[in-house]
């Protein structure tokens, strides 16, 4: 009887994992923040990742299910004023918000909370950065200056345009679509991989105010692709939003949940 | 015996004195300003102002105060796609929706509250380092705003002088490539002296995927930026910014003061006008001038600000002096003085002759060709070799020996349509000048061609007749009868030089 409400609440978690969740294998990887313990090496362990970014469908059925993460009533601690203000209403699309558009506008708590829901979890950094360090064919295409160059083109396109749908890029090697060129994505731990605001400080950084293991610095200087949505995502707060920065969920294979 | 220690005691004394004073004029330089040190001068007084920001060429008026204000200023960040050429866009990350960002003047001991708005439809956080200010970078770290944010620093201006300011959030060199920079003038207590015509010049450098003037929307190219070899130099962050009907008027007898910067990323300027002499420069943007100076060295994050009386109208051209910067990289900008010539000052042309040196030799076709004619027997060969050296004396200075003219200055004649289109309109521009915009192969071009009154039929005959059936031109022979005929359908403009 006790679990009873616990199935309740997975039941309506179906419907919302969009096009599926895709299987990555893990493993090392260098990631371009330097940590301070393992000098940027990194183990990940197997985990699923959402092939898509969740869309504004899929986060309509979220907050109509959820009515506390409707534009007016969450509360402003967890998520700012234009929360979602692109929809026609607080339960309707509307012209600006297409339904297969990637959801944006959204906060860290209220991502954080539509995974949740899915019974998932918002992805690490390092395994968003993993899986997008692959191209089409290669698991880590970081290092060709052709593949920099494509994502770098994404910062030439004006912001001003509406976002293409999710799905209409190429899958990369693990199946998983739209990690470049659509939106910037929220991660579970973004908060911890803060860069200095003034990113010309050397070795002077007030060390105090990233604690342990968030303590990390650029350590890739020359991949621009990388370190800008790094340095996106150091300037937002979770309750923070913009017109760019949407989010796709994973989840955890070995503990079967998030 | 005591008078005499009493006298000798005060000559030691006065040698003494003698032998401190020597290094006085060394230690204590004549008419410092004192810098941050005896910058504050206490807290503002009367009502907050907002700052008025003007976008590039334009200069907000002097500040006119005698006391130090509370000065707030509003800068919005915008992400927009502009045209950097003719045909060639760039998403442009700026300060006040141009480049370079708004032109702020404030007065030294002011009291700035900075707000820096970044707009809700950018995808980047940006943040703003003013070199105005004293403190750790420079209000970079404080003003660290999100997409669709705002915040707000406030800062003492401790130090007068022309400031760069810019982005610095990571990577620093993209935000600055990408037209992120402007500059912020603060006045001495005193003010500048008064002047006729002030305006805003800054130079950057570019780095497309594309080639230089390859047409369509061009993304920044992050290796040519580490290399530093820019695909663009351009005043006002376009390549027609200051030319054409955007060139930087005054009047004959004006005084004008342009506010100099360099943005960069990576170049610094080898800031000159053709055809002018700055009478002052305060060099680097501080507070002593420099005068009579031809080309001043304004490096990357730094400024100048010249000073120059508009002696004779015409148009002075600005540019970076590494030239291949101004005449294959976009470095180019106009001034047009208007007002009565002063031929004392500068004659003109006075006198076009041919002049071949030790090309002489060529001569001889000239020589040939004017001898067939008279004869009648002139043919199309004599024509075009006459007419080739008759070019190199008079044409290729500006359209340059292989046709191909200057961009944005001389339009080419080498595979012309303009040449092309109108036999007669031809030899009627070389006849009258031409002066006013035309397009050439696509490109708008506003300069003045003089009348080349010093030329006989026969001649402009030739020059044509090698001008059509070179560099791919469409062929065929300019006769001199065709040139006597247009030469009297059209009366020579009253007051054409010569």
């Amino acid at each position: 009887m006790r679990l009873l409400p616990l199935a309740m609440l997975m039941v309506p978690a179906l419907g919302l994992a969009g096009g599926g969740y895709v299987t990555l294998p893990g493993g090392s990887y260098k990631s371009v923040l330097a940590y301070e313990d393992t000098g940027g090496t990194v183990t990940l362990a197997p985990f699923e990742l959402m092939k898509r970014p969740v869309t504004n469908a899929e986060f309509l059925k979220f907050v109509r299910r959820l009515p506390q993460w409707q534009r007016d009533r969450v509360p402003s601690v967890f998520a700012e004023s234009r929360y979602l203000a692109h929809w026609a209403s607080a339960t309707a699309l509307g012209s600006a918000a297409l339904p297969e558009q990637p959801v944006v506008m959204v906060s860290w708590f209220a991502a954080s909370a539509y995974c949740e829901a899915a019974g998932a979890r918002l992805p690490t950094w390092n395994e968003w950065e993993y899986a997008a360090a692959a191209d089409a064919t290669r698991a880590d295409a970081r290092a060709d200056p052709a593949w920099r160059e494509q994502i770098l083109s994404w910062y030439a396109k004006p912001s001003n345009q509406p976002l293409a749908e999710v799905g209409q890029s190429p899958a990369n090697h693990y199946g998983v679509q739209d990690l470049h060129g659509l939106v910037w994505e929220w991660t579970e731990d973004y908060a911890s991989m803060l860069v200095s605001a003034d990113n010309r400080t050397q070795q002077e950084q007030d060390r105090l105010q990233f604690c342990g293991a968030g303590a990390i610095a650029m350590d890739d200087r020359e991949n621009y692709a990388v370190l800008m949505r790094v340095a996106l995502l150091s300037s937002m707060e979770a309750a923070n939003l913009t017109s760019n920065l949407g989010f796709r969920c994973a989840r955890s294979i070995d503990e079967g949940t998030p | 015996m005591k008078t005499h220690t009493r006298r000798m005691l005060v000559l030691v004394m006065m040698l003494t004195l003698a032998a401190c004073q020597q290094p006085a004029p060394v230690t204590a330089a004549p008419e410092d300003t004192g810098g941050s040190a005896k910058g504050d001068f206490g807290p503002p007084v009367g009502e907050p102002i907002e700052a008025i920001l003007t976008a590039p060429p334009l200069v907000p008026p002097a500040t006119g105060r005698k006391q130090p204000a509370k000065v707030v200023v509003n800068l919005e960040v915008r992400e927009i796609e502009k045209e950097i050429s003719e045909g060639v866009t760039y998403t442009f990350w700026t300060f006040g929706g141009t480049v370079p960002g708004s032109f702020i003047r404030i007065r030294q001991g002011d009291t700035v509250e900075f707000h820096l708005n970044n707009h809700p439809d950018s995808k980047m956080p940006h943040n703003i380092d003013l070199h105005a200010v004293t403190g750790p970078g420079g209000g970079a770290a404080s003003s660290f705003t999100a997409p669709g944010h705002s915040s707000q620093f406030t800062f003492k201006a401790l130090n007068a002088g022309l400031y760069v300011y810019h982005c610095a959030t990571a990577p620093v060199g993209m935000h600055v490539a990408n037209g992120m920079y402007g500059l912020i003038l603060v006045e001495p207590p005193e003010g500048l002296p008064a002047v006729d015509k002030e305006y805003y010049v800054m130079q950057g450098d570019f780095y497309t995927v594309g080639k230089y003037r390859e047409k369509g929307l061009q993304p920044f190219d992050m290796q040519k930026a580490i290399e530093e070899n820019a695909t663009y130099v351009l005043f006002n962050g376009s390549e027609g910014a200051l030319l054409g009907d955007n060139a930087l008027p005054a009047k004959v007898g004006e005084t004008v003061r342009l506010y100099v910067g360099n943005g960069g990323p990576n170049l610094s300027s080898s800031f000159h006008v053709i055809g002018e002499i700055f009478d002052k420069v305060w060099f680097e943007g501080g507070t002593r001038y420099q005068e009579n100076v031809q080309t001043t060295m304004v490096p990357a994050g730094g400024s100048a600000i010249v000073e120059f009386r508009a002696e004779v109208p015409g148009t002075s051209v600005i540019v970076d002096h590494a030239l291949f910067r101004a005449f294959n990289k976009g470095a180019l900008g106009m001034l047009k003085f208007e007002g009565p010539e002063d031929k004392t000052i500068y004659s003109g042309k006075e006198i076009d002759s041919v002049y071949l040196g030790d090309k002489a030799a060529s001569a001889a076709p000239v020589a040939a060709a004017a001898q067939a004619a008279a004869t009648g027997a002139l043919t199309l060969e004599q024509q075009v070799k006459s007419g080739e050296a008759l070019f190199a004396g008079t044409c290729s200075t500006c359209h340059q020996s292989n046709g191909a003219g200057l961009p944005n200055v001389f339009p080419p004649l080498a595979k012309s349509d303009y040449l092309n289109a109108d036999k007669d309109r031809a030899i009627a521009i070389i006849l009258n000048g031409l002066s006013g915009p035309v397009t050439v192969n696509g490109a708008s071009y506003n300069s003045v061609m003089p009348p080349m009154s010093q030329l006989n039929d026969d001649e402009i005959a030739n020059i044509l007749t090698y001008t059509y059936n070179s560099w791919d031109n469409a062929g065929g022979q300019i006769s001199a009868a065709d040139v006597a005929r247009v030469r009297a359908a059209t009366p020579r403009p009253e007051g054409a030089a010569h």
